[in-house]
Order: C-alpha cells, then structure tokens, then sequence
C-alpha cells in the first residue's frame, strides 16, 4: 500500500512537473528576450557582410551567410517554437528530424541531379539559340 | 507532498487520476499542428529545391543581383522579427491572464505582420514594373512562388489572427482560446524560421 501511494506521488509529481514544464514550455520573459537578441545579432551579422562587401572571398561569405541562417533557425526553434528532446514525449523531435532527413534528400538530390544534366547536355551555342522556335 | 499521498492512498483520489487525462486531447492538437508544420515544411522544401535549381536560369533577362533591393528585405526581416516577439509577449499575457494586454500585443503583431505583407507587396509590384514579373525567366517564376507562397501563409496567419482577436475579445481567454493561441504561435514562428530561409538562400546569395 505504501508502494502503491508512492507511485501515485509519484505520479503526481510527474504531473505538476509536466504542468510547469507546459508551463515552461510557453516561454519566459527572458526566454523570448534572448532569443529576440540572438535573433537580431544573427539576422544583422549576414545582411553586414552582404551589403558592406566585408569579405573579399564571395565562397567564404556564401558559407557564412548560409551557417549564421541555419544557426538562426536553430535558436527560433529553442527560443521561440520551445522545442526540446522532451516535448510531446520526444515525437516533435522525431517529426523534426524525419523532417529534416527529407528536407536534406530533397534539396541535395535536387541539386545533385540537375548539375549532373546540366554538366552533361551540350552546350547551347548563341547560333544555335538563334533557331530556336 | 505529503497532503498528496494521502489523498491518493484513498480510494476516492483515483478520480483525481483520471482527470489528467484531460491534457490529452489538447497535448494531441499540438503534436498534430506540429506535425502539419513539418508537412508544410515540406512544401517550402522543394519550393527550395525548385530556386536552387532554377535561380540561375534568367533568359536573358535580369538577375538577383540587378533585381533585389537589400535594405527593403532589411527592414522586410526586421518587421517579421519584430512580429515574433510581440507575438510571444501576447503569450506571456495570456499566461498571465491579461486579455487587455494580450489583445493589445496581438494588434501590435498583426500591424508588423501587415507591413511585412504591404512591404512584400509593394516589391512585387515594382518588379513587375521593371518587366520581372513570373513570366520573365525560370529564376523569377520559381523565385515569385516560394516568396508568394510565404505570402500567402502570413495572409492566412494574418486572417487567423484578426478571427481569434474578435474571438477572445468575446469569449475571453478560455481553453479553446488558448489551443488556438498557442497553435497560430507554432505556425508564425514557423513561418519566420522559413523566411530566415527565405533571406539568406535568395535574397544575400542572390545578391553575393
């Protein structure tokens, strides 16, 4: 019986915790502020290094650009959309990340088979793109 | 604690039990909308793919570079930015129980979202102008559906929002009001994460 009253409180601590952890999970004042903050550092960084010409090196500017924006979406996911390994028992995780492993085959196998095309056509002459139709 | 256990060691505690269960319900919408996202996710996904493949395809007509006024996706980012936040104050008002200043953050949230739109807007219409319009190249035409179709989304979020003001103006913040609260949360922090996408794929690399 004593067993049995203590999974209960268990039971119900699990509860309350789960109960502050939607709480939690809704965000804090500082939670969205520190967000919001990386945010801004992180949107400014990139439109800097574009506009101001900052990096000589386009490649180097390119992979900045693209690693700051995925940065970025990982702090909107923790900060704003409140996303952890825990939340909805770890299947918002799951779907993210099957997600993501669908998002990666789509644009990479994307990118991958139109460059394979285009490398191998031949090559459009500007006579003979005077007879096209 | 202690009053816990020995409310549970009753017979009678097991209803406390089964109220739980109630958080069911609400805890699958969420799970389902997220799952929505992800599917969404999905279309903007290969709307991505499709730019990638097809951004440098201008037919002789004019690039990224010539077409893209960076200070106005600047102030475009920030508006959305702007947005997101005082989309999460109006859910910490709501948490706290303050309709007034939860109703007033949304106002505010829907007025960004409206420039961001109006902004948007004002830069299709100037392409168009210029003849870059979606018929001029493969690059515009795959370029106005993923930005439009990002459009398209904050319209509807915007339509979502305008409802569920008038419906917690009339009804309060009550259960129903708050799933609803928190899924558009989900959906408008969703669509600010793609137009980070959005940013740095086209509009910097374009213009890099």
């Amino acid at each position: 019986m004593a067993s049995h009253a203590d999974t209960h409180a268990h039971g119900d601590h699990g509860h309350h915790d789960d109960h502050h952890g939607a709480h939690a999970n809704h965000g804090t004042f500082g939670s969205y502020m520190t967000g919001f903050v990386l945010s801004v550092i992180l949107t400014a960084i990139p439109f800097w290094l574009v506009m101001g010409d900052v990096i000589a090196d386009k490649q180097v500017t390119a992979v900045l650009v693209m690693g700051l924006g995925l940065v970025q979406i990982i702090v909107h996911m923790i900060f704003f959309l409140h996303m952890d390994t825990k939340s909805e028992g770890g299947w918002n995780m799951m779907a993210l990340l099957f997600t993501v492993v669908l998002v990666l085959i789509t644009l990479s196998g994307s990118l991958w088979v139109m460059h394979n095309l285009n490398t191998y056509m031949m090559p459009l002459t500007p006579e003979a793109a005077k007879q096209l139709p | 604690m202690s009053a816990n256990t020995s409310h549970n060691a009753q017979p009678g505690g097991e209803l406390t039990f089964y109220l739980r269960e109630e958080h069911h319900p609400e805890q699958s919408t969420m799970i389902g909308f997220w799952i929505y996202l992800m599917s969404d996710c999905l279309i903007f996904a290969i709307l991505f793919a499709t730019y990638a493949v097809l951004g440098h395809s201008f037919a002789g007509g004019p690039d990224a570079k010539e077409l893209f006024d960076l200070k106005l996706v600047a102030i475009n980012t920030a508006m959305l930015l702007f947005s997101s936040i005082t989309y999460g104050f109006a859910m910490l008002e709501m948490e706290k129980g303050n309709k007034g200043l939860m109703i007033s953050w949304m106002v505010v949230t829907f007025f960004f979202g409206v420039c961001f739109l109006g902004i948007e807007l004002y830069e299709f219409h100037h392409l168009i102008g210029e003849g870059a319009g979606p018929w001029r190249s493969a690059f515009t035409s795959s370029f106005f559906t993923l930005v439009g179709t990002h459009g398209l989304h904050v319209t509807c979020g915007l339509v979502w929002m305008a409802v569920l003001m008038v419906q917690m103006n009339k009804h309060g913040i009550n259960a129903a009001n708050k799933r609803r609260m928190t899924t558009l949360s989900m959906f408008w922090h969703f669509l600010d994460v793609i137009w980070i996408g959005v940013f740095s794929f086209v509009y910097l690399m374009g213009v890099l």
